[in-house]
């Protein structure tokens, strides 16, 4: 299935929104203008990271993210919860609770991606054992980065880990396990409980595999209100040993999690767009170093910062350590799965995408590229954004590219 | 033929802003639909240029011209100029001293990675005077 063009990855309240500037200055790919007094986004360049979701003073912006009652579509309904789902709960004694609750808010089944990401992990140590070419692989855990490499660092494309997602790992095992037991697959509905809109892009576009294996994608916010009254109603008789995951999985809920899973010596983790961005820039200069294993998040803090979440990336980041005393060392390994390596593996190359190029044919685009920097020698080249656009450059490049008519002028200059 | 000229000054003094340049140039690269493989090119030629300049020469000037099919980057310094440019081209070869050295920087492969990485270096350099080095990448 090729992405989907205009699936949206956040969502504007017209009424809310004030047209300030604030998510058009920070979004890391220039995908934000503000017209008509208005923030609109141009999803070919959005890679779903959800700075402007977390940055709008006014509540305007909200991430996409399917409806809790999608669930009722399907008579088997499964949920696979992210391990950021446990840092959001203040005084957990045992993620047993928040499992039977979602039996008891209408899931008939769990499986947590913390298992996947168990999986993963070991699979990641199979693939570094194998791997003999060139130095460093990035991971692939984080959409938003994903997205961000296939767009704008297509360089970097040959250094990604070609495997899936912990999500993608967990919903393949969750929907295989009820098809064993015989429900029928038509009947088997799959829901992610997610902390980021990126998810929410990418398993519905299915990045990396032939189909999607997700059939909703549901917000830790949303979820966790459901959970808290029933949570607490429930008795210590009723809570069911549902839980399967280990330290390994639940650390991949914060930054350095999965590159300490990989027990490699030289690897980096760094978290927040803008120091993605930088360890980027510095991979494709070549002046990054020696690294074999680089693990980049957009959020801050990991997936525990992601924007839909209740909890302060810190405090839910200092909840998931606490919550490491109640799990084994490690629980799931490769060979009870029974499974192939192939199972755990991209089942297609995403492609890298074209959204920067001034335009397809290289002589009309260097044509472009002279009239903005033509046009640059009578701005200000202050990127104040009173015009829309979020620096002097972009507003350039919407006058030649037709986005916006040759005649606007710069409102410093009038 | 039209080229897109970009001029650049080159701070003697500091080797955490080199490097700025190349990011400008990234960029319209990027804009122009050139490939990643040959944007990198370009980047690490120009920076390994930027540092010699900041080590060797107390900074200079970075001037990029972009064609349709190529870039012309030349870092022009009035340092102490090159004595043997054979010698200085030998990987491993360095005149960096200790202190530069202890900065991680200085391990001699600074023009050994621009030859590798230009599809063309040109080299003028006067003891004394300075050095012009010229870099050419094609595009594919």
């Amino acid at each position: 299935m090729d992405r989907i063009k205009t699936l949206h990855t956040v969502t504007l309240d017209f009424d809310k929104c004030k047209g300030c500037i604030t998510c058009m200055r920070r979004c890391p790919t220039e995908a934000i203008r503000v017209r008509d007094g208005k923030a609109s986004v141009d999803f070919d360049k959005c890679i779903a990271c959800g700075e402007c979701v977390r940055l709008c003073p006014h509540n305007a912006k909200k991430p996409a993210y399917d409806d809790f009652d999608v669930i009722n579509n399907y008579k088997y309904k499964i949920a696979i919860p992210s391990p950021s789902l446990y840092g959001q709960f203040n005084n957990l004694s045992d993620v047993n609770y928040v499992l039977t609750g979602l039996l008891k808010i209408g899931f008939d089944d769990v499986m947590e991606v913390g298992k996947g990401a168990e999986l993963a992990s070991e699979t990641t140590r199979i693939l570094f054992d194998r791997k003999n070419d060139d130095y460093p692989v990035i991971s692939t855990a984080c959409p938003a980065v994903l997205e961000l490499i296939l767009v704008k660092y297509h360089n970097l494309k040959d250094n990604l880990l070609n495997l899936l997602a912990p999500v993608d790992i967990t919903a393949k095992l969750a929907r295989d396990r009820a098809i064993e037991k015989g429900i029928p697959p038509e009947d088997i509905g799959v829901f992610f409980i997610s902390p980021c809109p990126a998810k929410v892009f990418a398993l519905k576009c299915g990045i990396g595999v032939q189909k999607p294996y997700v059939d909703g994608v549901l917000a830790n916010s949303d979820v966790y209100l459901k959970l808290l009254p029933v949570i607490n109603k429930l008795s210590e008789s009723e809570v069911k040993p549902l839980s399967k995951m280990s330290i390994i999985g639940l650390q991949w809920a914060s930054s350095g999690g999965e590159t300490a899973a990989a027990y490699r010596d030289k690897y980096l983790a760094a978290d927040g767009i803008e120091n993605v961005i930088n360890i980027l820039n510095s991979l494709e200069d070549g002046t990054l170093g020696e690294v074999e294993f680089i693990e980049l998040g957009a959020c801050t803090g990991g997936c525990v910062g992601g924007v839909m979440n209740i909890e302060n990336p810190f405090v839910a980041k200092a909840r998931i350590r606490e919550l490491r005393t109640k799990f084994p060392g490690t629980r799931n390994h490769l060979a009870d799965e029974g499974k192939s390596l192939e199972y755990y593996l991209w089942e297609r190359e995403p492609t890298v995408k074209d959204v920067f190029k001034l335009h397809k044919d290289r002589a009309t685009a260097m044509e472009r590229l002279l009239k903005i920097n033509e046009l640059m020698e009578e701005l200000p080249q202050i990127d104040c954004g009173l015009c829309g656009a979020p620096t002097c450059r972009a507003f350039c490049e919407d006058k030649v590219g037709g986005v916006i008519s040759m005649d606007q002028k710069c409102p410093r200059l009038k | 033929m039209s080229a897109l000229h970009l001029e650049f000054d080159v701070a003697g003094d500091n080797f955490l802003s080199a490097g700025s340049a190349t990011d400008r140039v990234k960029n319209e690269l990027r804009k122009l639909g050139v490939s990643s493989a040959d944007i990198r090119r370009v980047a690490i030629s120009m920076y390994e240029g930027e540092i010699n300049m900041v080590i060797h020469a107390g900074g200079g000037k970075a001037i990029v011209d972009i064609y349709v099919d190529k870039s012309v980057v030349k870092l022009i310094d009035h340092g102490k100029g090159i004595k043997d440019i054979e010698l200085a081209m030998k990987p491993g070869y360095s005149t960096a001293n200790e202190e530069i050295r202890n900065l991680g920087f200085g391990a001699g492969m600074g023009l050994p990675n621009m030859k590798k990485y230009a599809d063309e270096l040109i080299i003028e350099s006067e003891v004394g005077k300075g050095t012009t080095v010229t870099m050419i990448v094609n595009f594919s």
